[in-house]
C-alpha cells in the first residue's frame, strides 16, 4: 500500500468516527422534529445543560451558589460528595425529564397548532434562557468532565496497523467507544418507536395530532415523553464532547455540526441521521486530507455544508426524510 | 408642579451620574456566552484592582476611580455599541479585549480622541505611535511572541534550528493568522521549516489537524488559539502522545482554563507570557484585605492569581500608572482623554515602580514613546505543572528579534497611515 493510501484510509476511520460524533447530535433534533415537527434549536444548549449538570452533580456543587452567596452574604460552593458517574448520570437524567415537562408545561401546550415558524421562534428564546439559566446554576467556568471513558491512542489498533502497513493508525478510545454507544442508542430508540406502545402513539402524533388525539392518545405525555428522550441523547452527547474539552459554554456550538447532518439524512429518519453523519464526517475528513492542502486548510466547517446541498438538491427531504406529497 | 419634576429628575439624574471629577474607565468584558470562562477573570482583575485603588488610596492622585462594564459577549459588533454608548461618559481609555473589536475602533476612536490599549492583542503596527497616534499595545504583540518563541527554540537547539519542523496551529481568523508573517520570515532567516494548520472557529473538532501533525512529526508546534480550541487541541496533543514539551502557545493559549481539562496530560505544556501568574506577590495581601474580605469583590474572588486575573489586573495597573503619568504631566487630577493619552505615550515601568506596587518581578521594564506604542516586548515562558495545578516561569523576560520585526511593523504601519490618509508624526 502506497503512503498516501494508508494515510487515507486512516483519516477515512477517523471520519467514519468524528461523524458518529456529529450523529449523536442529530439524533436529538430529529426525534423532536419526528414527533412534534418543531426544529429544537434549543438542541445544542440542551447538550450543554445535561453536561454541566451532569459534573455539578458528579462534584456536589450547589446550584446556584453565587446567586446564593450574594443575597445571604454566605460562602457555600459544594456539598462536600463526588458521586458516582452512574448516579450522576441517573440523577441529571430527572433533571432533564423535569426541563421537559417545564419546557411542556410552560411553552409547547400553549402553542399546540402554531405555525412551525412560531415553535421554532420558542425555541430560539428556550436555547438563550437555557444557556442564561445554566450560567446561573452551575457558573461559567470550565468544568472537567470524568465519568471514566477510556480516551487517547488506543495501542492495538496501533501495534496491529503497524505490524500490517509499517504505520500505526491512530484510533481514539473515545471515539470507540462513542460508536458503541451510538449504535446502542439508535438500536434501542428505533425498538422503542416500532414495538412499544408508547413509540407507537409518538408515531401516530408525529403523522398527525389530531387522528392521533382522537383515538385517546395524550399528547401532553406523548411530548414530555419525546423531550425527555432528547434529553437523555443531550446528555450522552454532552458526555462524549464534554470528555474531549471540558464543559463549557461552547459545547452549545456542536449543533452547528449537526444541521448538514440533518439536511443530508432527513429531518425524520433515525437511521437517516447516523448515515449522513457518517457521510459527512469521511466527506469532510477526506477532503481536507486530498484537497485542502491546496486550499490553506481549514475546509471543514464548509465542505459539510457543502456536501450536504448537493445531497438537498438532488433529495430536498433527506437521504432517509420522508417525501412530502400534498394533494390538491 | 411641572418645574418640581423636572428639578427632581435631573436632581436624580445628576445623583446618579458619577462626579464629573471621577476618572472614568471602561471595560469591554464578556462575561457571557462561549468565552465567557477567559472573559470572566480578565474582566474580574481589571475591576478588582481599581477597587484596591479606591479603597485603599481613595482613587488616583485623589480622584476616585468609576469603572463602566459593557458586555461584548466577545462579538465585535455589540463591542462597537459598547464603545458608541459609553464613550460620551468621559471615559478616558478603551481596553477592548478582542483584536476584532480592536479594529472597529481604531478609526473611531482615533476620531473621537480616546486612547485604546489593546494589551497583547489587536492590530501589531499599532506599535507605531507616529501613524496610530492613539492606540497602544505594550508591553508586546503578537509578532514579538513569536520571535520570542522561536529565540526560545534557538536557546534549547544551541542556537540552530536549521533542518526543524515548526508547525503552527491557529485559530482560522485574523487574530490567529498574525504570527504568520514574523514566522515566515524567521523561517527564511533560521532555516526552519514551517507549517500551517489553521482550524476553524469554534474550533471543537480539530482530528484533521492531529492526524497531520502525527503523520509529518513536527519538532515543535505553536499555538494561536482561543477558548475551545486550545482545551480540544492540548487534549488531542496528549491523545496523539505529542510532547508537551515540544507544544508552545501564546499568552491567549496560557490558562488555567486551556490545561485543566485535559488532567495530567497536559504536564509539561508550555505558554508565552508578558506576565507572571499567582498570587504570591505582596500587592494580592491588599486585594485580599481590600477588595475580596471587604466582599467587594467584582466575580465570586475565585479566579484570583489565575493567568487570565493577573492579567486584568496588569491592565488595569498600566491604566492607572499611565493616569498618575498623565495627573503629573498636566499638574491635574481630573483627566481628558487627550491627556491620559499623554500619560500612556510617556509610561514607564521599572522594576522600582513595579516593586513599590506591591508586584516585584511581575511584569517587565519598558518604556514608551511617540515611536514606540507597543514597549519592549519583552515575553518570558511558563510551563505548565499539572501536579500542582499551576505555571511556572521558566525563563526570563525574552526581547524579540527588532532586526525582523522592525521592517515589518514599519512597512504595515506605513501600508495603513495610506490607507486612513494619515501624514505620520508626534503629537
Amino acid at each position: 500500500m502506497s503512503d498516501t493510501l494508508i494515510y487515507a484510509t486512516e483519516v477515512f476511520i477517523n471520519g467514519l468516527m468524528a461523524g458518529v460524533l456529529y450523529a449523536l447530535v442529530a439524533l436529538g433534533f430529529v426525534l423532536i422534529y419526528k414527533a412534534s415537527g418543531i426544529f429544537n434549536y434549543a438542541q445544542g444548549v440542551m447538550a450543554l445543560f445535561a453536561a454541566l449538570t451532569l459534573v455539578g452533580i458528579m462534584d456536589g456543587q450547589v446550584p446556584f451558589s453565587h446567586l446564593i452567596n450574594a443575597i445571604f452574604g454566605t460562602d457555600i460552593h459544594h456539598f462536600g460528595w463526588h458521586l458516582p458517574a452512574v448516579l450522576a448520570i441517573i440523577l441529571t437524567m430527572g433533571v432533564m425529564i423535569l426541563l421537559a415537562w417545564a419546557v411542556n408545561h410552560f411553552i409547547m401546550r400553549h402553542l399546540v397548532n402554531q405555525e412551525p415558524i412560531i415553535l421554532f421562534m420558542a425555541t430560539i428564546g428556550l436555547a438563550y434562557f437555557m444557556e442564561g439559566f445554566g450560567d446561573l446554576m452551575w457558573g461559567a467556568d470550565i468544568k472537567k468532565l470524568d465519568v471514566g471513558l477510556p480516551m487517547g491512542l488506543n495501542t492495538w489498533i496501533d501495534d496491529t496497523t503497524y505490524n500490517a502497513f509499517g504505520y500505526g493508525f491512530f484510533i481514539d478510545n473515545l471515539d470507540i467507544v462513542a460508536t458503541i454507544v451510538a449504535a446502542l442508542l439508535v438500536a434501542v430508540l428505533v425498538a422503542f418507536s416500532q414495538y412499544t406502545k408508547q413509540g407507537r402513539a409518538m408515531r401516530a402524533v408525529a403523522d398527525d395530532h389530531q387522528a392521533a388525539l382522537s383515538v385517546g392518545v395524550s399528547l401532553n405525555f406523548i411530548w414530555v415523553m419525546v423531550w425527555s428522550v432528547a434529553g437523555f441523547v443531550a446528555l450522552v452527547a454532552g458526555i462524549m464532547w464534554g470528555a474531549k474539552s471540558g464543559v463549557q459554554f461552547s459545547l452549545s456550538l456542536i449543533a452547528l455540526k449537526a444541521l448538514p447532518v440533518l439536511m443530508l439524512g432527513g429531518f425524520t429518519s433515525i437511521p437517516g441521521a447516523i448515515v449522513g453523519g457518517l457521510i459527512i464526517g469521511v466527506g469532510e475528513k477526506l477532503f481536507e486530507f486530498f484537497v485542502g492542502p491546496m486550499l490553506g486548510g481549514a475546509t471543514e466547517n464548509w465542505f459539510a455544508y457543502v456536501l450536504a446541498l448537493i445531497f438537498l438538491v438532488f433529495r430536498p427531504q433527506g437521504l432517509f426524510g420522508e417525501k412530502i406529497i400534498e394533494r390538491v | 408642579m411641572k418645574m418640581k419634576l423636572i428639578s427632581a429628575a435631573v436632581a436624580a439624574i445628576v445623583a446618579g451620574a458619577p462626579a464629573m471629577a471621577d476618572l472614568t474607565f471602561t471595560s469591554l468584558s464578556y462575561r457571557t456566552g462561549p468565552y465567557a470562562a477567559n472573559g470572566i477573570p480578565f474582566a474580574d482583575g481589571y475591576a478588582d484592582y481599581f477597587t484596591l485603588l479606591n479603597e485603599r488610596d481613595g482613587g488616583i492622585g485623589g480622584e476616585k476611580v468609576n469603572l463602566i462594564e459593557c458586555e461584548t459577549g466577545y462579538n465585535t459588533e455589540k463591542g462597537v455599541e459598547c464603545y458608541e454608548s459609553t464613550k460620551g461618559s468621559g471615559a478616558l481609555v478603551y481596553q477592548p479585549l478582542s483584536t476584532g473589536i480592536t479594529y472597529q475602533l481604531i478609526p473611531k476612536a482615533t476620531a473621537d480622541g480616546i486612547p485604546v490599549h489593546s494589551m497583547g492583542y489587536g492590530r501589531t503596527s499599532a506599535k507605531n505611535g507616529e501613524v496610530f497616534n492613539g492606540i497602544f499595545n505594550y508591553p508586546a504583540n503578537y509578532w514579538d511572541g513569536a520571535s520570542v518563541a522561536i529565540k526560545y527554540l534557538l536557546s534549547e537547539n544551541g542556537d540552530n534550528l536549521s533542518g526543524k519542523k515548526v508547525a503552527l496551529v491557529y485559530h482560522n481568523s485574523a487574530y490567529g493568522k498574525e504570527p504568520i508573517r514574523t514566522l515566515e520570515e524567521l523561517s527564511k532567516k533560521h532555516g526552519f521549516e514551517l507549517s500551517l494548520l489553521p482550524v476553524d472557529h469554534p474550533g471543537q473538532e480539530q482530528k484533521s489537524q492531529w492526524l497531520q501533525i502525527r503523520r509529518d512529526k513536527p519538532d515543535y508546534v505553536l499555538m494561536w488559539g482561543w477558548g475551545v480550541m486550545n482545551q480540544v487541541a492540548i487534549q488531542e496533543a496528549v491523545n496523539i502522545r505529542y510532547p508537551m514539551e515540544n507544544f508552545i502557545g501564546i499568552w491567549w493559549s496560557g490558562s488555567e482554563n486551556d490545561v485543566l481539562p485535559a488532567g495530567d496530560g497536559a504536564n509539561g505544556y508550555k505558554a508565552l507570557t508578558f506576565h507572571n501568574t499567582g498570587s504570591d506577590f505582596p500587592l494580592f495581601a491588599d486585594i485580599a484585605k481590600y477588595v475580596k474580605d471587604a466582599g467587594k469583590a467584582a466575580g465570586a474572588g475565585d479566579q484570583i492569581g489565575t493567568a487570565l486575573y493577573n492579567r486584568g489586573l496588569y491592565a488595569a495597573m498600566l491604566a492607572a500608572e499611565a493616569a498618575k503619568t498623565a495627573q503629573a504631566m498636566h499638574s491635574t487630577a481630573a483627566l481628558t482623554p487627550a491627556q491620559m493619552r499623554d500619560g500612556m505615550e510617556n509610561l514607564e515601568i521599572t522594576e522600582e515602580k513595579m516593586t513599590a506596587l506591591g508586584l516585584p518581578g511581575f511584569g517587565p521594564s519598558f518604556k514608551v514613546s511617540c515611536q514606540n506604542h507597543g514597549g519592549d516586548g519583552l515575553t518570558a515562558v511558563v510551563q505548565w505543572d499539572a501536579g500542582a495545578k499551576k505555571w511556572n516561569k521558566i525563563t526570563d523576560f525574552i526581547a524579540p528579534d527588532a532586526d525582523v520585526l522592525g521592517p515589518l511593523v514599519a512597512a504595515d504601519a506605513e501600508a495603513y497611515a495610506k490607507e486612513a490618509n494619515i501624514t505620520p508624526g508626534c503629537k
